[in-house]
Order: structure tokens, then sequence, then C-alpha cells
């Protein structure tokens, strides 16, 4: 027998002692994060949802704390941060706002990451410190009207000219792309045998445009928009010559999604935390909402929840800092976490009893944010494909 | 001119802070612990000063246990050239703190002491005034602006009837109060610097002082709870009813 102390106090709302669990510059770096989250972001949510209005100056504030695309190299204006770190900043930013992150992750993740990993050295140095900064606004166009899950199925098209390529088709739900400076497009090229390759534009080109997608009820902080392209014609130089087929993409998408995972648990943390506080301020028959069966059994399941969650994304966090990720690692976290974030979001709700669909509270915001967040980049349903194909060895969506 | 800027880890701020059963203390085991947020003023306003070409280093100190490291990393983090950690696991009071800290003010040569006017879990509020004495020095405590200028430094005061401001001689002891400054957030890119960074480890024991508590603590108990208050209709049962408490 070891000396066993069964005696340690219980952090409600740390249970597992994740922060423990993590190095000193990560915590610092998440300590910075939450710093910045709580004093900037949270007091410009509420209108910026309400109005859809998306702030460009975010983009700024997050480049000058070095908040963009943390895991590349100092010399490319990143800080060569680990993923563990990576995903900590995403759950501070998205216990603020969903959108919020959105903006963060496209521009690190899909944007940055690509420059990084498929580009020359000329694109890496001519674009990547000017999105670290914040100067420049990056989007990422994949989806098409008529290729979501099947990003295969894309239509836009890169034909070879005599000095470089022409591309034309469109892309929708692309975030950021509104108020875009420099767009990562994918498209089958003709010189290369039809496969799908990546492309650097910039705004201003000619025949390249990027109209707000309106009406959107879920993600309002964070703008989102198509890009249309007809015949644009760009140099050899924007073509990412590092990349080929469909894994140039979802590698971008790996590292957008595992973000992802630790993100919506901020979310989940922030609805948890405010039903605790709501279940212990509101009083019917004489007792706090928290002095019931009912309300405590759902607050156990929150905790529950994330708490496993969260550990499940440090883990695979350890694993890519080890490089030794799998991406179907990152489908399971993906799925199961935005799932479960969007359940205690909606049970949150519920407990928030009338004033849970005011914005006075935030729990109905993050709720339809979290409807977004559990379908972009991998729907819930095409990840459990994956995870059904890895153990079966039999694809089911064709 | 070198500024020395003494952290104290405290418990973080947000924490609901928890008593050991056997009243003996606060329960510490786990939980989150973070700078003094006072000594993040000070810290800040000595960054300012250097950054005004005013100061040519700033020396941030933490006195206590190994994980005061993560403190002074902070400091770091957010500008300081340097650190000392002085380590010891002993529980010591300010008049120990402020002993140490005289010889490392002489040891570094520091011009300016510039700390936190008090720590917000035992909310002392005495080691810039010992300090200031042990040195001999001029002091400004509870400082909510500080001007430098002609070997002087000027320190704004919040007192009951406004502002005070005194003018003192340099080499000088200055405590910071709330509305100083407001402390910069440490950028990702510094946090990663703050690692190269020298920082130094020391023993207390090396620096001859005796550490041992002048306080023997008997009991920390929690505020009485406060009972529900009653409504009065008018000036009169009011009257009546702080007299049948014995209030007036």
């Amino acid at each position: 027998m070891g000396n066993v102390k069964d005696k340690n106090s219980f952090i409600w709302y740390d249970p597992f002692l994740l922060d423990q669990q993590l190095t000193e510059e990560e915590r610092m770096i998440a300590d910075s994060a939450r710093a910045y989250c709580e004093e900037k972001l949270s007091p410009r949510v509420r209108e910026a949802y309400q109005k859809e209005y998306t702030d460009p100056e975010i983009f700024r504030e997050m480049g000058e704390l070095g908040l963009l695309g943390i895991t590349l190299p100092e010399k490319y204006g990143g800080v060569g941060a680990s993923y563990v770190a990576y995903g900590l900043v995403a759950r501070e930013v998205e216990r603020i706002d969903s959108g919020y992150r959105s903006m963060m992750s496209v521009q690190s993740s899909l944007v940055m990451y690509p420059i990084y990993a498929y580009g020359s050295e000329e694109q890496k140095n001519k674009y990547l410190p000017k999105l670290a900064s914040g100067d420049h606004i990056g989007c990422f166009g994949l989806t098409e009207p008529d290729a979501g899950s099947d990003p295969g199925a894309m239509s836009t098209k890169a034909i070879k000219t005599k000095n470089g390529y022409s591309l034309s088709g469109a892309k929708t739900w692309i975030s950021n792309s509104p108020i875009a400076d420099v767009f990562v497009v994918w498209a089958k090229s003709d010189a290369h045998h039809g496969a799908i390759r990546g492309f650097i534009l910039e705004k201003g080109m000619k025949g390249l445009s990027a109209p707000k997608i309106e009406g959107k009820l879920s993600l309002r902080a964070s703008i989102t928009g198509e890009i249309v392209m007809d015949e644009v014609e760009v140099g050899e130089e924007a073509l990412l010559p590092n990349a080929e087929g469909l894994s140039g993409p979802f590698g971008c998408l790996n590292r957008a999604r595992y973000g992802i995972s630790w993100g919506v648990m901020g979310a989940a943390e922030a609805c948890w935390h405010a039903a605790r506080q709501y279940g212990l301020d509101r009083k019917q028959f004489k007792r706090p909402l928290a002095q019931t069966q009912l309300y405590q059994k759902k607050l156990a399941d929150m905790q529950t929840e994330i708490t496993l969650g969260l550990q499940a994304a440090l883990r695979v966090g350890n694993l890519f800092d080890q490089g030794k990720m799998a991406p179907e690692m990152i489908s399971l976290i993906k799925r199961n976490n935005c799932g479960k974030a969007l359940d205690i979001a909606r049970m949150s709700r519920d407990m928030h009893g009338g004033n849970g669909i005011s914005d006075e509270f935030v729990v109905m915001r993050h709720m339809i944010n979290l409807e977004t967040v559990n379908t972009y980049e991998g729907t819930h349903d095409v990840h459990a494909l994956i995870l059904g194909r890895a153990q079966t060895n039999l694809q089911a969506f064709f | 001119m070198k500024i020395l800027v003494p952290v104290k880890r405290v418990v973080d701020y947000n924490v609901k802070v928890r008593l050991k059963a056997d009243g003996s203390g606060v329960d510490t085991a786990n939980v989150k612990m973070s700078m003094n947020p006072f000594d993040e003023i000070a810290v800040e306003e000595a960054l300012r000063i250097k950054e005004a070409g005013n100061a040519e280093e700033v020396i941030a100190v933490s006195i206590g246990v190994q994980q005061c490291q993560e403190t002074l990393r902070t400091a770091l983090a957010m500008g300081a050239d340097r650190a000392i950690l002085v380590k010891t696991d002993a529980a010591i009071e300010p008049l120990a703190v402020a002993k140490i800290l005289a010889k490392i003010t002489a040891d570094v040569g520091a011009d300016l002491v510039i700390l936190g006017k008090q720590a917000i879990d035992d909310d002392s509020n005495q080691t810039g005034q010992m300090l200031a004495a042990l040195l001999g020095r001029p002091q400004g405590t509870f400082a909510s602006e500080l001007n430098l200028a002609d070997g002087k430094i000027a320190v704004t005061r919040e007192v009951d009837g406004g502002l005070e401001t005194l003018s003192l001689s340099l080499p000088a002891v200055v405590t910071a109060d709330l509305r100083l400054n407001e402390p910069r957030y440490a950028s990702l890119p510094n946090i990663m610097k703050a690692k190269r960074k020298p920082m130094e480890q020391l023993a207390a024991e090396d620096y001859g002082v005796d550490l041992t508590p002048r306080h023997n603590v008997i009991l920390v108990s929690e505020p009485a709870a406060r009972e529900a208050g009653v409504k009065v209709a008018n000036v009169a049962e009011l009257v009546a009813k702080l007299k049948s408490v014995g209030a007036i």
C-alpha cells in the first residue's frame, strides 16, 4: 500500500484536474487567451450577434496577442506552440462564441496551415506574416452548392493557360469570405489529370467576388459568404505546389476539426456554468432549482460529458504533438464533443426556463451556434461513417 | 535605473476559497494559483517606466515554493528582463519577506521597488512599508499615478479627501493600487520568449533571515453568514427597531 490519501478536495469545474496535466507554457497561453476573451470579446458578442456584425478588428487583436497560427514556427509569424495549446485557445474563444472561434480556426488551420504545409517558400514569406498579425484575413474554399460531404464531386475547374491557370466555379458556406484578403481555393486542374489542387487567390482579382450569405440564424457574429470565380486568371505562383488530391484539404480540416473538439467544450462549459448559477439563484417552491433532483441530475450529466470530452481532446492533442495522430481519432472527438456540446446547450436552455430564450443569457446563442458546429467540418453522421469504415473496412458512403 | 518588482503566488481571484477541515488555513491543494493582481499592476508600471526610457532593467522576484517560478514566468512573459526565485517551503510573513527583499534590493542595486499594495490572500498590506523602513528609503503607498522626473518620483495617492501627491527622492519604495494602470496580456510570442529569459534560483535560508512566523494562527473560519434583514414601514418603526436591538 502506498500513501493513499482519499480526502483530496474535488474541484467541481475541473474534476480530473486537466489544468495540472498541461505544461506551464500551455497554462500561461490558456490564461492569456482567457483574459483577452473575457475582457475584449465577451462585452461585444451580444450586439454583434443581434446585428449580425463581424468586427474585422478582432483578427488584428488576435494577431497582436499571437493567437493566429500558433503552431507554426516563429519565422512565419507563429510561436511554435503545441497542438494542446492550440486546442486550449479554441476552448477559451468558443467559451464566448463559436463564431469567433470559427474566424480564428479558419485563419489558423484552413488558411495559414495549408500555405505553410503545401506552399512554396515564396508563398510562405508572402502570406503568413500578415495572416499571423491579422492584417490580412483569410478564407478557405472547398464546399460547393452540390459538393458538401462529398468534396470529390466539386465542379470548380482550373484550366491551364499560357502563364498559369484560369479558375471558374462557385464555393459556398465560406467563413470570412466577404471580408477576406487571401483565398485558399481548391479546384480540379486539367493540367494535373483532373486532380484537386490548391490555389491562393487575392482580393481584387478580376472575376473574383465573395457575396455575403444573408439570413443565417446561427454563427451570426462570424460572416459567411460565397466565393464566385468567373475565369479568374492567376499565375503559376498561385498554385500550392505540395498538395495533390483530397489529402490537401483534409490535412487542413483535420487540424481545424481537432480545434473544434476543444472549442465546443468551451461553449458547453459556458452553458453548464450558466445553468449551475441559474439554478443556485433561481428559487421556485421556496428553494433553489439547483436543490431539486432533476436539476442536479442534468448538472451531473453535463459535468461528466465535459470532463470526458476535454480529457479525450487532451489525449488526442498529446498524440498530435508526439506525431501519433490518426485522422480517425479526430473524427471520434469532433463527433462526440460536438454532439455532446449541443445536447448540453439544449439542456441548459431548457433549465433556464423562459429566461433561456433571451439573449441576456448566453445559452440559446451557444445552442444555435452549435447546430452549425455539429454540421460543419464533417457532420456528426459522416464522422460516424468514417469510424464505421475504420473498424469494418467497408465504406458506407459513396 | 533598475526596478525590482516582488510578485506573490496566490489563489486565483476567480476561485472561491475553501477552508481546511481542521481550521488551520485555506485549502490550496489542486486550486488554481496566479500572480497577485496588485503585483500584476506593479509589473505593468515598471514595464511602462522602462518603455518610457526611464529604467534599464525590470527584475521580478518571488519568495516561496518552487511553483512560484510560474508566477515569475508570467512576469517575464509580460516583459520583465529577468527573475529571481527565493525558494522556501516554509510559511513566511511580511517581515521576513521584507528582510529578504531588502537584501535583494541591495544585491541587484535597484533604485525603485514597486510592490502590490497588498496580496489578496492574507490582505496584510505590510511588506512595502516594512521594506521602506528597513532600507531607510521614502515610501509612497497606494499609488494611483506615478511620474518620474529629475531623480524624483511623484506618487499620486487616493486618500479620503481626494488625491494626494507626494514627491519622493530616489531611491524609493512604491506600492501599487488598483487604478494605477491596466496590466497588459502576456502575448503568446512573449510567453515563448519567457522560457529563454534568465531565472536565478536561491534559497531563503541563504539570506540569514529568521523566517520564523511571529504570529500563531489559532483558527481560520468562515465569516458568519449574513442573516436576512427585515423591512420597516417608517422612520419611527426603524428607530424603535434599532433601539430594541441595542444599536442606538
